[in-house]
């Protein structure tokens, strides 16, 4: 079925902006990311988006469509009635350079502050074997794609941009939860997670873990479970009386 | 439609400097104020009939079965509950209706929980309502500071709760019983407290600190199989944790009620055998 969507998109930059109409032909199988390419075509051919893989994996194309952070490239036009006016904005918790792009520079900085795997000192490579069941707890946290749409949609910074200094986001305490569960690394990852990444200001509301296109369960895997390893290092009396008993670290 | 230009200086939220500028505070389409709404009509009805019932202080007991609001009953002026778990241990100081006593750990554990505190959050401090969907409040400090830091206590209700269940547990065994108190008997009210006690395990167990304490908290999981075993099946139950919650939570309101229909005379408990 093919016909002419109302499509509402933001046109502009740092120095202002505003949501423009277009009518533009959709076709039956495509994506919302087609229809902004079919409008650089047709009517707008200076209209900026990042884009690269259109299968979901590149996580360059985050955007928010009808107010909900989502993948352009991920988005089928059959989800919208052909009635709907569709409207399609950049990523309203980052900078934005020019339409639909934005700087998600943020990201890459707090990428930098966490401490990269720390194996025990004087280990050599091909001394250590990992054990299945070992290896598939953090394996789901590697699908991420780094599209930062759980960043985007976390209002402790979408909100309130002043807690982006001290906020890594879900998707770098995820990081430091997988690190943190590697049964190698020996960082001390619960107390930088806490006291440098701004793990209190979570509130496990769940919308990183609800717009994630990876479905990764970034609250129930990683953001809790870091959580409750921070409450035994710093809010239970008793696991810290039973560590310094048992003279036991988190090594088990 | 033109929405103006970029933020000015010192605004926060979407409209913070550099971002880009749209007027509209969200632009969802779909109906995203139904989940909160919903929560907060549900959690309410259950505070304000909990309310009541822990301040009546009256029929929560019909021979065999005991109210889960009542029980265990910790001071000594509760009815006389045959085989029920009476410990008086606040004795006859206590004015107040005995269930006060003791819901304040299940009312613990469900404040504390973290699948409660994503729902009230959301619905009752719109904190935020709904993704993308922004806070009314100008600053956030989350979880870092008093009131809710003390969140991190979740697993000590963990465990109170747990032990509140054990004592549910033997209300149901003793629901096994005519009214006469002869054993080995069976009516509608012992399906209903089993029900009920099935639902609190099932919702205690899939609790998010249970699987931390079991095996969450290791990192090598290749060096503790039994806890491993025991961290996968918590994790299953883990993923329903939501409907879990909110199954308990009437499982438990209805036992109530049964107990009190039964009690106040407005209902005869249907005898199997």
């Amino acid at each position: 079925m093919t016909y002419k969507a109302d499509f509402r998109i933001w046109r502009g930059d740092t120095d202002g902006g505003e949501l423009r109409d277009f009518k533009v032909e959709v076709n039956e199988g495509e994506v919302v990311l087609d229809i902004i390419h079919r409008l650089q075509a047709t009517q707008a051919p200076d209209l900026a988006v990042r884009w690269n893989c259109k299968a979901g994996k590149c996580g360059s194309c985050s955007a928010e469509i009808n107010g909900r952070p989502r993948l352009l490239c991920m988005t089928r036009m059959s989800t919208f009635a052909p009635d709907e006016v569709v409207t399609v904005t950049p990523m309203r918790t980052f900078p934005v350079i020019r339409d639909l792009v934005t700087d998600v520079s943020f990201n890459y900085a707090k990428a930098r502050q966490v401490p990269s795997f720390t194996p025990p000192e004087g280990l050599k490579p091909g001394e250590y074997r990992m054990q299945q069941v070992d290896v598939e707890r953090s394996q789901e946290f590697r699908k991420c794609i780094e599209c930062f749409l759980c960043q985007n949609t976390c209002h402790v910074i979408r909100d309130f941009e002043d807690n982006k200094a001290a906020f890594s986001g879900p998707r770098f305490l995820m990081r430091i939860a997988e690190l943190d569960m590697h049964p190698l690394d020996v960082a001390d990852r619960q107390k930088a997670a806490q006291e440098e990444h701004g793990l209190g200001l979570c509130n496990i509301t769940k919308c990183c873990t609800d717009v994630c296109p990876e479905h990764i369960h970034i609250t129930d895997n990683a953001l809790i479970p870091m959580k409750e390893r921070v409450a035994d290092r710093k809010y239970d009396p008793l696991v810290w009386l039973g560590n310094k008993i048992r003279r036991r670290g988190s090594g088990d | 439609m033109a929405t103006g230009t970029t933020g000015p200086a010192g605004s926060t939220g979407t409209n913070a400097p550099g971002r880009a500028h749209i007027r509209a505070r969200h632009l969802r389409t779909d109906r995203w104020w139904l989940s909160p709404a919903v929560t907060v009509t549900i959690l309410s009805a259950f505070i304000v009939y909990s309310t009541w019932r822990a301040f009546a202080n009256d029929d929560y007991f019909a021979e065999p079965y005991v109210s889960p609001f009542y029980s265990p009953c910790l001071a000594s002026e509760c009815d006389s509950m045959p085989m029920s778990a009476n410990a008086p241990l606040f004795g006859d100081w206590w004015g107040l209706s005995p269930a006060l006593l003791i819901l304040i750990f299940p009312l613990g554990f469900r404040l504390t929980c973290y699948y409660y505190r994503k729902a009230y959050y959301r619905g009752f401090w719109a904190s935020p309502s709904a993704c993308a969907v922004p806070e009314p409040r100008g600053s956030y400090s989350g979880e870092t500071r008093f009131p809710l830091i003390l969140q991190n206590i979740h697993r000590y209700f963990f465990w109170f709760a747990a032990v509140v269940a054990v004592i549910l547990t033997w209300d149901v065994l003793i629901a096994f019983r005519d009214e006469h108190g002869a054993w080995g008997h069976m009516g509608l009210g012992t399906l209903v407290l089993l029900a009920n006690v099935l639902l609190i395990w099932a919702y205690t167990l899939s609790c998010h600190s249970c699987r931390h304490i079991v095996g969450g908290k290791l990192k090598h999981f290749s060096k503790h199989p039994v806890r491993y075993r025991l961290w996968g099946f918590v994790s299953r139950l883990n993923g329903r944790h939501m409907e879990l919650a909110w199954a308990s939570l009437f499982g438990v309101a209805l036992a109530d009620l049964y107990v009190y229909l039964v009690a106040s005379g407005a209902f005869d408990d249907p005898r199997f055998f």
